[in-house]
C-alpha cells in the first residue's frame, strides 16, 4: 500500500510552491493486477472512474480495479468539448441529467480536486417559427420537472453575446437558456475521480486491454487482458465507442453504431463569450475556454467508423455557420481538430442495463453528448452493480427497451447533439 | 472524405454519396409473426464491427442508385464495391479500391 495521501489545501498549495513544487504526491498508484477483484470496471474514461469512486464511497466495495486498454481519459472523455447542461425533453431523461447536475454542483469539494465546474449558462438558439415552437415545448417540459430553463428574445441574446449577427442567413428569433449549464474541464474530472477512487483502494490499471470475457454458466468470471486474466464476481464494461466490439466478445450484439464526432479549438484569444451557445439546427457550438481558445463542436461522420478522425467536409459545415453567426471569428486560426468515436443509439440515449451475461453489466450509448452526466451515470451504475437490479433513474434505460419499444427518443424531440 | 467507386458512375467523392448502415439485413417475410425479440433485433441491432464491415451507400447527388460497399472500419480502406444484384466479391486485406 501507498503513502496516505495528504488532501489538497491551499495550505498544501503554499507549503509545495516553498518548494518548487517538488514534493507534490502522484495523483494515484501505478497498481499491478491482483489475480481476482470484486469488481472489475472496464474503461478508465470519466463515467468508468466514476463508477469505481461511488462504489467505493457509498456501496462499500473497495476491491474494485479499472482495467483502462490506453491512458486514463484518452478515449471521449478527453476530446469532447465539455458541455454540462440537463434540459432535456423526457422525464426519464431529466431525472438522469438532473441527477448528474446536482452532483456536478458539489464535485471538486466531494472529489477534493478542482474540475473547474463553470456555470456560465447555457443559449440554445432558435433559428425559425419551427425552432421557437420545438424550445417552447421542451422549454416548458424541462420547468415543469423542476429544473430551470428559461425563454430569452433576441435583443437578450444579444446583450449577452453583443457580437453575434442577430438578422444572418440563420436568423436568431430567441433562445432557450440554462444558467446552470455551463463546462467543466474535462481532463480534471478524469483525474479527480481516479485519485479519489484510488484514495479509498480502487486499483487503475492502465495499459491493459481487455481482450475477452470469461464466462461459465452465462455468468461472468472474470476478463482476459493483455496483462493476464483478472478474475472478478461482477464486471462493469463502460467503453464508449467500442462498446459493440467488447458486447461481441461476451457473445451479444447491441443497438449501437459508432461514429466518428470532430472538435477543434482556435488559438487562444481575450476573454470574449462567457456563456455556451448551441445551435441544434445548424449544428454549431461554440464557448470558451479559461486557455482563451474558443472551442467548438463539429458534427459527427454519417457513416460507421472507428478511425478516430472524421471527415475534413464536416469542418468546413461546422465553421460556416459559426462564421455567419459570429463574423469576428472569421480571421482567427484554429490550433488542433480531433476526432473522438461516439457510441450512437437510435433513441439518442444511454444504454445502463443489465446484459445477457449474468453479472455483466453495459453503461454506454451516450454518443455524442454523454460527458455532462458523468457523475450521474457513474452514481446509478454503482449501485445498479452493488445490488444487482438497476437503480431507479437507470431502470428505463436498459437494453430491453428496444425490444419493448419504450423508447426516450431524444434525437427526434430535442434535435440537439449536445 | 473517402473516395467511393459507384457501380455505375465510377469513382466519386464521398460527399455525394450518403451511407445507409449495415448490408444484407432481410426484411423477415411475417412480421406479425415475430416476438418482440426478434422485430427489436430486426430493426436496431447491429454488428457494428471494427473491421470488415458490409454497407449499403446510395449515390444520393448521382445516379441515386443503391449500391454495397466493403470497408474496414479501423482504417476506413474500401476493399470493393458491388450492386445489389452482384454476388459479395472476393477480396483481399492488403488490396484497396482505389483509382491507380
Ligand atoms: C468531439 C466530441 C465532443 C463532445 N462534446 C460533448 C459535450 O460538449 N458535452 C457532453 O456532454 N458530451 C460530449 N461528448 C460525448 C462525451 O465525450 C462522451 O459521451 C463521454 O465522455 C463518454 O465517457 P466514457 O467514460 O463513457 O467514455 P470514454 O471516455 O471514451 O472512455 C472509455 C474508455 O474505454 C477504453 N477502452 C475501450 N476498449 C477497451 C478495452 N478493450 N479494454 C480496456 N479499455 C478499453 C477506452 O480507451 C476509453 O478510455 C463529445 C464527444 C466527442 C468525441
Ligand atoms: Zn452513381
Amino acid at each position: 500500500m501507498s503513502v496516505k495521501p495528504k488532501p489538497y489545501s491551499i495550505f498544501s498549495l503554499a507549503r509545495n510552491a516553498l518548494n518548487y513544487h517538488q514534493g507534490w504526491q502522484k495523483a494515484w498508484r501505478n497498481a499491478e493486477p491482483k489475480r481476482d477483484y470484486e469488481v472489475v470496471i472496464v474503461g478508465g474514461g470519466g463515467h468508468g472512474l466514476a463508477t469505481a469512486y461511488y462504489l467505493a464511497k457509498e456501496c462499500g466495495i473497495r476491491d474494485v480495479a479499472v482495467v483502462e486498454k490506453g491512458w486514463l481519459g484518452g478515449g471521449n472523455t478527453g476530446r469532447n468539448t465539455t458541455i454540462v447542461r440537463s434540459n432535456y425533453l423526457w422525464d426519464e431523461s431529466a431525472g438522469l441529467y438532473e441527477h448528474a447536475m446536482k452532483l456536478w454542483e458539489g464535485l471538486s469539494t466531494d472529489l477534493n480536486y478542482n474540475v473547474m465546474f463553470s456555470q456560465r449558462g447555457l443559449l440554445h438558439l432558435a433559428h425559425s417559427v419551427h425552432d421557437m415552437q420545438e424550445i417552447g415545448r421542451r422549454g416548458n417540459a424541462i420547468y415543469l420537472n423542476g429544473i430551470d430553463s428559461e425563454f430569452v428574445t433576441s435583443q437578450q441574446v444579444k446583450e449577452m453575446v453583443p457580437f453575434i449577427n442577430l438578422d444572418c442567413r440563420y436568423p436568431v428569433h430567441g433562445a432557450l437558456l440554462q444558467k446552470r449549464g455551463g463546462t467543466a474541464r474535462h481532463d480534471a474530472v478524469a483525474w479527480g475521480y481516479a485519485r479519489a477512487a484510488d484514495n479509498l483502494g480502487v486499483d487503475i490499471i492502465q495499459n491493459c486491454e481487455v481482450t475477452g470475457f470469461q464466462v461459465e454458466d452465462s455468468t461472468v468470471k472474470g476478463v482476459e487482458t493483455t496483462r493476464g486474466r483478472i478474475g472478478a464476481k461482477k464486471v462493469g464494461c463502460v467503453v464508449a465507442g467500442h462498446c459493440s466490439v467488447l458486447a461481441e466478445m461476451a457473445g451479444f450484439r447491441l443497438p449501437i453504431e459508432s461514429f466518428p464526432l470532430q472538435a477543434l479549438v482556435s488559438e487562444p484569444v481575450k476573454p470574449i463569450i462567457d456563456c455556451v451557445v448551441m445551435s441544434g439546427a445548424i449544428h454549431a457550438y461554440i464557448s470558451q475556454s479559461d486557455k482563451g481558445e474558443l472551442v467548438i463542436g463539429a458534427g459527427s461522420d454519417a457513416y460507421l467508423s472507428y478511425s478516430q478522425r472524421g471527415g475534413f467536409d464536416i469542418i468546413e459545415h461546422t465553421v460556416g455557420p459559426i462564421i455567419e453567426l459570429y463574423p469576428i471569428f472569421s480571421r482567427l486560426k484554429m490550433l488542433r481538430q480531433w476526432g473522438g468515436v461516439v457510441d450512437v443509439t437510435v433513441d439518442r440515449s444511454p444504454l445502463i442495463s443489465k446484459t445477457p451475461v449474468k453479472n455483466l453489466f453495459f453503461n454506454c450509448g451516450w454518443g455524442t453528448g454523454g460527458f455532462k452526466a458523468t457523475p450521474g451515470s457513474g452514481h446509478v451504475f454503482a449501485h445498479s452493480i452493488k445490488t444487482g437490479d438497476m437503480h431507479p433513474i437507470a431502470e428505463p434505460f436498459s437494453i430491453n427497451r428496444f425490444n419493448t419499444g419504450a423508447l426516450i427518443d431524444e434525437g427526434a424531440a430535442a434535435a440537439v447533439a449536445h | 472524405m473517402l473516395l467511393i467507386k459507384c457501380p455505375w458512375c465510377g469513382y466519386r467523392d464521398q460527399s455525394e454519396f450518403s451511407a445507409q448502415g449495415e448490408a444484407h439485413i432481410a426484411r423477415p417475410v411475417n412480421p406479425h409473426e415475430l416476438s418482440e425479440e426478434q422485430w427489436g433485433d430486426y430493426l436496431f441491432f447491429r454488428k457494428n464491427p471494427k473491421g470488415v464491415h458490409y454497407e449499403r451507400w446510395v449515390h444520393s447527388h448521382g445516379c441515386r442508385r443503391w449500391f454495397n460497399v466493403i470497408r474496414n472500419t479501423a482504417t476506413d480502406h474500401i476493399h470493393a464495391t458491388y450492386r445489389p444484384d452482384e454476388p459479395v466479391p472476393e477480396f483481399s486485406d492488403e488490396e484497396t479500391d482505389q483509382p491507380a
